[in-house]
């Protein structure tokens, strides 16, 4: 489908969805507790049929986190990229593992990192650090005076 | 020339040989004789973490053989490793694990810190909260070498120089019983 | 000094802590994991229950890094991440720098990108067949694999300057012109290598040992690759159709012939005839290219600075290993305000628990020198 195709269909399916402009692949921002929801409809509806995730990252704004999924469809090579805001002091977000098997390693990682929950995640531990560490340090406002030797 | 002339003298075995009938009699120092065998048998640790290994296993191979020089024996256990070749970046997860090892393998032991990043942290020194800023911090270190990675040759140098070292010197253990 | 995660009185999480179960560690200091990953494998005798990987022994902080290096700066972290496709790694910050302030590189510099790259991708599977023959059992390819891959990185030096951490790749071309030996070189070891790749068939794959030691284990189905995000040989060997050289092109790779090799096997052995004949394409490639050079300049011209517009930029190429992303957050300045690498060993390394269910713990190691890990690539 094209990208006009795509919009056309998902603003009618989920007309909560909020489209972010001056991307190359189409951006929608989704509440959190919407996230499932759309989450099973783009993986298992036929016409969409959204079976790759290929990237799962957090970007941390400071006064919010944003987490960013990329989807694509291997039989109909469409690209659609989901963002959602999740507040700074509770950020929480339903899983996507058993949907998509390649979210368990990436949300350990974003939890380990920025600190992000995941609910009904399998086993949500660290995954890079130790496991005794302290903070997530990509965040903006992670200071470590002992290690980090700023330039 | 003179320099040549050194590393020639101390490769052969040490010592002065007496000419008497039927033959001739060697006579040297226990000492001697046990470093000279200690530096041209070191058995080297597989350990390598990052970019660094990759030129060791090249220095282990056809190209650039260390085996020439007695590290043919590259032991997977620290129990019958003489020297570790800390190839790559330690970081704060793998800290103790290289101090375990190092504590396992059995005296006499010497360390080869390879590499930029096993010398100071190399190109991850600023703004990094995980690597531990040089392999000294851990464990201490006889040799170290330059570079990013560092080219086989200056392994293989670095390796000598240890030999060198070895010869001319005492051990830790000889040193820690007061000799 | 013994932390507590490492006496491991029974399995974390799970209820297998139950009478007849072995936990027992590989790693991280281990021959055969190339480089430092720590597996918890839970064993029932000698077969597999559950394979854990416990990872983080050489991260590196190097997203963290990255937000206070300039765009300039950054491409030399890419190196050491996956250290044996180095210049592909270069290659994909390069190119995601040029996307986002639209600048135009020659074609000179585009043909001698991805000759350098094929390059790479030979000697990186080159590595592969001989570290994972070692781990077999087979100590003999190792040293022919070097001995190939040493003749590569010749050529490297005398035109990159550097053999393993090659920094040659620039936003705008490549940092310097080729060496004046540069096509001779290359011509002489495509016509070397030729005769090679038949004796690595006649060493190690025909070999019985060898094939029944690879076929039937770790097998993954079509769907599974997919939702684990394998790409590669790894998802390659399953059927499924992933080559970003195909799927997207990025430099002239649309105008070049070639194949993209699947194999419906689904099992080891079906990814490492993946490898092989991807090494022949390779070839095939390098080929088309080294007599075609065009002449001109090296680099487009760039302003000193560069201050990528506030927006966000994902670019992807293949790598040895699959599918590596670099995806920037900009918000205007001269470094950037947050990259992600979307590694492919890290997906990759996801379904090596899918795949060593049921085998049995010698089998272990044929499973992961298929798959390829390079484990700073999965830490970064």
């Amino acid at each position: 489908m094209t990208n006009e195709e795509l919009k056309l269909f998902l603003s009618e399916k989920f007309p909560s969805l909020i489209i972010e402009e001056g991307n190359e692949w189409l951006t929608y921002y989704t509440e959190a507790n919407e996230w499932k929801l759309l989450a099973n409809e783009l993986c298992s509806n036929i016409s969409l049929q959204f079976n790759f995730l290929f990237c799962l990252t957090c970007i941390d704004w400071k006064t919010h986190l944003t987490m960013v999924y990329h989807l694509t469809s291997t039989t109909f090579k469409h690209t659609v990229v989901i963002k959602s805001k999740l507040n700074k002091e509770n950020p929480e977000i339903e899983t996507v593992c058993n949907i998509w098997r390649t979210a368990e390693f990436h949300e350990r990682e974003v939890y380990d990192l920025f600190g992000v929950k995941f609910l009904n995640h399998p086993d949500l531990r660290r995954l890079l650090l130790t496991d005794d560490w302290k903070g997530h340090p990509l965040l903006k406002d992670y200071e470590d005076p002992i290690n980090m030797i700023k330039l | 020339m003179n320099e040549n002339e050194t590393i020639t003298q101390s490769e052969i075995f040490p010592g002065v040989v007496h000419p008497t009938a039927g033959g001739g009699i060697l006579v040297s120092s226990i000492d001697d004789v046990v470093n000279w065998a200690r530096s041209n048998s070191l058995w080297p640790l597989v350990f390598g973490t990052s970019c660094c290994a990759i030129e060791m296993m090249s220095t282990a191979s056809a190209k650039y053989d260390w085996s020439r020089f007695g590290f043919e024996v590259a032991r997977a256990t620290p129990r019958q490793a003489d020297v570790i070749i800390i190839a790559g970046t330690i970081v704060n997860k793998m800290a103790p694990v290289l101090k375990r090892l190092y504590d396992q393998m059995a005296d006499p032991k010497w360390v080869i810190a390879m590499g930029a990043c096993a010398t100071s942290g190399g190109p991850f020194f600023y703004n990094t909260y995980s690597v531990v800023k040089g392999a000294d911090h851990v464990i201490p270190v006889d040799v170290y070498i330059a570079g990013c990675p560092p080219r086989p040759e200056a392994l293989l140098h670095a390796l000598i120089t240890l030999q060198q070292k070895i010869k001319s010197g005492l051990t830790r253990e000889q040193i820690r019983s007061g000799v | 000094m013994y932390r507590t995660t490492d006496i491991l009185t029974n399995t974390p999480n799970t209820s297998l802590g139950e009478a007849g179960y072995m936990v027992i560690n590989v790693g991280p200091q281990h021959p055969a994991t190339h480089g430092v990953l720590h597996l918890v494998i839970t064993l029932s005798g000698e077969t597999i229950i559950n394979v854990e990987p416990h990872l983080g022994y050489i991260h590196r902080s190097i997203e963290k890094m990255c937000e206070s290096l300039t765009y300039r700066q950054f491409i030399y972290t890419t190196s050491r991440m996956d250290y044996l496709s180095s210049h592909i790694n270069n290659h994909c910050c390069a190119l995601s720098v040029e996307k986002g302030l639209q600048i135009e590189i020659p074609d000179r510099a585009k043909y001698i990108r991805i000759i350098l790259d094929e390059l790479t991708r030979l000697a990186s599977h080159q590595l592969w067949w001989g570290a994972m023959a070692m781990d077999i059992g087979a100590i003999t390819p190792f040293f022919y694999a070097f001995r190939e891959r040493e003749m590569i990185n010749d050529i490297m030096e005398e035109t990159c300057g550097a053999r393993l951490t090659m920094n040659y790749m620039v936003p705008g071309g490549v940092m310097y012109d080729l060496h004046p030996n540069f096509q001779k070189k290359v011509k002489e070891f495509i016509a070397f290598f030729k005769s090679k790749i038949n004796e690595y068939d006649e060493i190690l794959t025909g070999n019985i040992i060898f094939q029944n030691r690879m076929k039937g284990v770790g097998i993954i189905s079509k769907e599974d690759a997919i939702s684990y995000g394998c790409t590669g040989p790894t998802a390659r060997g399953s059927g499924v159709s992933c080559d970003v050289r195909k799927l997207y092109p990025y430099e002239i790779y649309s105008s070049i012939e070639f194949d993209e090799i699947i194999n419906n096997g689904c099992d080891s052995f079906a990814r490492y005839e993946v490898r092989m004949q991807e090494m022949k394409q390779s070839l095939k490639i390098i080929e088309q290219l080294i007599d075609n050079i065009p002449e001109g300049d090296f680099q487009a011209k760039t302003k000193t600075v560069l201050k990528l517009p506030k927006g966000e930029f994902y670019t992807r190429v293949e790598t040895a290993r699959g599918e590596f992303g670099v995806y920037i957050v900009s918000e205007g300045g001269t470094t950037p305000y947050r990259i992600k690498f979307r590694s492919p060993g890290f997906s990759n390394l996801s379904a090596l628990n899918h795949m060593a269910k049921g085998n049995k713990i010698g089998d272990l190691v044929a499973i992961m020198g298929s798959i390829d890990l390079v484990i700073p690539d999965i830490d970064r």
